[in-house]
C-alpha cells in the first residue's frame, strides 16, 4: 500500500508541476480568450450607445454576445428564444475556448518532452526518485484533463461576466435583467460541456500519443517530423494507389488515421453529425452537443482502436523517455 | 602503464564487507556509440565515505561513466550502486543518490519556492528545513525565478537541495563549470563542511584539478574509455615522487625511467612511478607530485 500511496502522492505532484509550467496557456491563455469576448461585447455596447445617441431610432451593432436578440427577447418576455440565445452565449465562450485549448494542448505536448531535454533540465528531473512512466504520464494527463478542465470553468466565468455585463445594459435601458438569471438552460449545456472532457479525453489519445513520442524521440523539431511523417505516408499511399497496388483508401487515411493522429486533440472532433441523421453545422450547433452523442462515440470502434493505439504511442513515448541517451 | 585498479585479493576482501564497503563496482563496463568506444571494459569500484575525483581528458568517457551509474543510458557489462542495477531499479537507486550534472540544469521557469515544494513532495529523504536555512545564507528569494539568476547562483540552488536530501552517494560532473572563484571555493567548502560524512560518498569529475585536489581522498584517471589509474590519495604519495635534479644528476635519474620530465630554473624535474624512495633522494629533493602533473604525465599524447 505504501508503494501505491507514493505514486499517488508523486503522480500529484507530476500534474501540479506541469500546470506550474504551463499555466500560461492552461489558465491565462482562456482567462484572456474570454476577457476578449466580454471586453469585444462591452465595446459594441458603447459603439451602439453612441450611434444611436447621434444617429437616433434603433442601431444593431452587437460584437460578441449577440445583444440585439437578447434585447428584444428579455423586453418581450420570449422566454424560449431568450434560453437560446443565452445558450449561444454559453456556447460562444465554449467554442473560443476549444479552439484556444485545441493550439495550447498540441504544443504543450509537443514540447513536453523535448523542452527539457533541450534546455538539459531533463537532468535534474531525472536525478529524483520519478518514474519515467509516472512522468510521461502525468503529462498527457495535464493536456487532456487537466487543461480542458480549466478551460470549462473559465468559460463558466466569462458566461456569468457576460451576464452582469448584459445585466447592466438591459438596466441601462429600464428592461428587467433577472429572467437572464432565472434560466437554468445554459448551465446545462455548461454540464454538457463538462461531461464532454473525458469523451474528448479519450478521443484525443492518439495525438495525444503520436506528438509525445515525437516530443520524446527527436534529437530536434518534433514539429516538423509529427506533421510531415503522415504527410508522406499519405502521399505515398495516394501514388501506390495511383500504380494500381493495393493501398489504404485516401479519404479514411487522412479522415481515419492523420487525422486522428494530429487532430483528435480538438475538443468534440468526435462528434459525427451523419451519425445522428443531420447536418452539422459548425460548433454553434447545441443540437449536435448531447449526451446520446457521447454514448454513441463511446460505442463506436473508431474510439476504441484509437484508445489502444494511443496507449501504444504512450508506450513507446515512456520508452524513449526512459532510454534516449543524450549524448 | 595499465594500473590495474582491483587485484583479486583487494575483491575477495570487500565481499566480505560489501553493505558498506563498494558504493560502486563496475566489471567490464562498456558503452559503444555508433562510431565510438566510450567506455572499453572499464572496471572499478568506489569505497564508502570516500571523496573521488574521476578525472581525464575530454572525451575519456568521464560522462559516460557516470551516466551508466545514474541509469541515463544502457551499457554491456556488469555495474551495481548501492546494491542496485541502475537499468532496472532507477527509482529506487534515485532515493539514495544524487547528482549535480553541469551547471544550470534547474528549469530557467521554476521558483524558488515551487522546486522546494516539489522536491520536498516527491522526494522522501528531503529536509526542507535544512534546505531553507542553506538558503537562508544565499541572496535567493523565494519567488525568484531560475531564469532571472545568474550561475553561481543557481549551483548556490541546486546545492542547497541536494545538501538537503539524505543520499548515499553524490555525484558531481562539472559542478562548477563557467562560475567565478568566490562560487567554486564556496561550493566544495560547502560539501566538506555541512554535507560529507563517513555515511556518504562524493564522485566528481572536473577539470579544475588543482582545486579539489586537497578534498578528494580517492583519484581514478579514466582515458579511452578506461581507467588507467585508481587510487587513493596516501597511497599516490608513496607510489609517484617528483625529483627535482641538478643537471650533473640527470643522466643517472633518466635511467629510472621517468614518466615525464619537465625544466624549471634550470633544473629538471622527473616523474617516478614506483622507484624507491631512497634511491631517488640520490638525486635530488624529492616531493609528492601534484595530482595535476601526475595527470598530464599520464595522459601525453592523447590529443595527439
Amino acid at each position: 500500500m505504501n508503494a501505491v500511496q507514493t505514486s499517488i502522492t508523486n503522480f500529484g505532484w507530476l500534474v501540479k508541476r506541469e500546470y506550474w509550467e504551463s499555466r500560461r496557456g492552461f489558465l491565462w491563455a482562456q482567462f484572456w480568450a474570454a476577457a476578449s469576448i466580454l471586453i469585444i461585447t462591452i465595446l459594441g455596447i458603447i459603439a451602439g450607445e453612441v450611434l444611436k445617441a447621434r444617429v437616433g431610432g434603433q442601431v444593431d451593432v452587437s460584437m460578441g454576445v449577440n445583444l440585439t436578440q437578447i434585447l428584444r427577447e428579455a423586453t418581450t418576455h420570449d422566454m424560449d428564444q431568450l434560453v437560446r440565445a443565452l445558450d449561444a452565449t454559453m456556447l460562444l465562450f465554449g467554442f473560443v475556448a476549444a479552439m484556444v485549448l485545441f493550439f495550447v494542448v498540441f504544443f504543450y505536448l509537443l514540447g513536453a518532452l523535448y523542452d527539457d531535454r533541450k534546455d538539459r533540465s531533463v537532468l535534474f528531473w531525472k536525478s529524483l526518485p520519478l518514474s519515467d512512466t509516472g512522468t510521461v504520464l502525468s503529462k498527457a494527463v495535464a493536456g487532456i484533463v487537466v487543461a480542458p478542465l480549466i478551460a470549462t470553468g473559465v468559460v463558466l466565468v466569462g458566461y456569468i461576466g457576460a451576464q452582469i455585463v448584459v445585466s447592466l445594459w438591459l438596466l441601462l435601458h429600464a428592461v428587467n435583467p433577472l429572467p437572464l438569471w432565472t434560466q437554468a438552460e445554459p448551465y446545462g449545456v455548461w454540464l454538457r460541456l463538462l461531461v464532454m472532457v473525458p469523451v474528448n479525453a479519450l478521443w484525443a489519445l492518439p495525438t495525444v500519443g503520436w506528438l509525445l513520442l515525437w516530443s520524446a524521440a527527436v534529437r530536434s523539431k518534433p514539429f516538423l517530423w509529427a506533421i510531415i511523417v503522415p504527410i508522406i505516408a499519405g502521399i505515398l499511399n495516394f501514388w501506390i494507389g495511383l500504380l494500381g497496388v493495393p493501398h489504404i483508401r485516401p479519404d479514411f487515411y487522412w479522415g481515419d488515421i492523420a487525422g486522428r493522429l494530429l487532430l483528435s486533440v480538438v475538443p468534440g472532433s468526435w462528434i459525427d453529425p451523419h451519425a445522428q441523421g443531420m447536418r452539422f453545422r459548425g460548433m454553434h450547433d447545441l443540437a449536435a452537443i448531447n449526451y446520446p452523442a457521447m454514448g454513441h462515440a463511446l460505442a463506436s470502434p473508431q474510439m476504441w482502436i484509437g484508445v489502444i493505439v494511443g496507449a501504444a504511442l504512450i508506450a513507446a513515448a515512456i520508452w524513449f523517455r526512459r532510454w534516449r541517451d543524450e549524448a | 602503464m595499465t594500473a590495474s585498479p582491483m587485484s583479486a585479493s583487494s575483491e575477495s576482501m570487500h565481499d566480505a564487507h560489501d553493505v558498506q564497503g563498494a558504493v560502486i563496482r563496475a566489471t567490464d563496463l562498456t558503452k559503444r556509440y555508433a562510431k565510438t568506444l566510450a567506455l572499453d571494459h572499464a572496471s572499478f569500484e568506489v569505497q564508502s565515505g570516500r571523496i573521488v575525483g574521476l578525472i581525464g581528458p575530454n572525451g575519456a568517457g568521464k560522462t559516460t561513466a557516470l551516466k551508466a551509474m545514474l541509469g541515463l543510458t544502457d551499457f554491456e557489462g556488469e555495474l551495481s550502486v548501492l546494491g542496485l542495477d541502475p537499468r532496472r531499479q532507477r527509482p529506487a537507486l534515485m532515493q539514495q543518490v544524487c547528482f549535480i550534472a553541469d551547471v544550470a540544469t534547474l528549469p530557467r521557469w521554476i521558483t524558488v519556492k515551487e522546486v522546494i515544494d516539489f522536491v520536498g513532495g516527491v522526494h522522501p529523504r528531503f529536509d526542507r528545513g535544512k534546505c531553507e536555512r542553506f538558503l537562508a545564507r544565499t541572496k535567493l528569494q523565494p519567488d525568484q525565478r531560475v531564469r532571472q539568476m545568474s550561475k553561481g547562483m543557481i549551483v548556490q540552488l541546486h546545492l542547497a537541495i541536494v545538501m538537503a536530501i539524505d543520499a548515499r552517494l553524490l555525484v558531481l560532473d562539472e559542478p562548477t563549470l563557467g562560475l567565478d572563484i568566490l562560487y567554486r571555493k564556496q561550493f566544495y567548502q560547502s560539501l566538506l563542511e555541512d554535507y560529507f560524512d563517513e555515511n556518504k560518498t562524493i564522485l566528481v569529475t572536473t577539470h579544475q584539478v588543482e582545486e579539489i585536489e586537497h578534498i578528494l581522498t580517492d583519484l581514478m584517471f579514466i582515458r579511452d574509455g578506461k581507467v588507467v589509474l585508481a587510487t587513493d590519495m596516501d597511497a599516490l604519495g608513496e607510489r609517484f615522487a617528483e625529483v627535482m635534479v641538478n643537471a650533473d644528476r640527470v643522466e643517472a635519474a633518466r635511467a629510472l625511467k621517468p614518466l615525464d620530465e619537465r625544466q624549471v630554473f634550470g633544473k629538471s624535474i622527473l616523474l617516478f612511478d614506483g622507484v624507491p624512495r631512497a634511491q631517488l633522494a640520490e638525486l635530488g629533493e624529492v616531493r609528492r607530485p601534484s595530482v595535476a602533473d601526475l595527470f598530464v604525465a599520464t595522459m601525453k599524447g592523447t590529443y595527439a
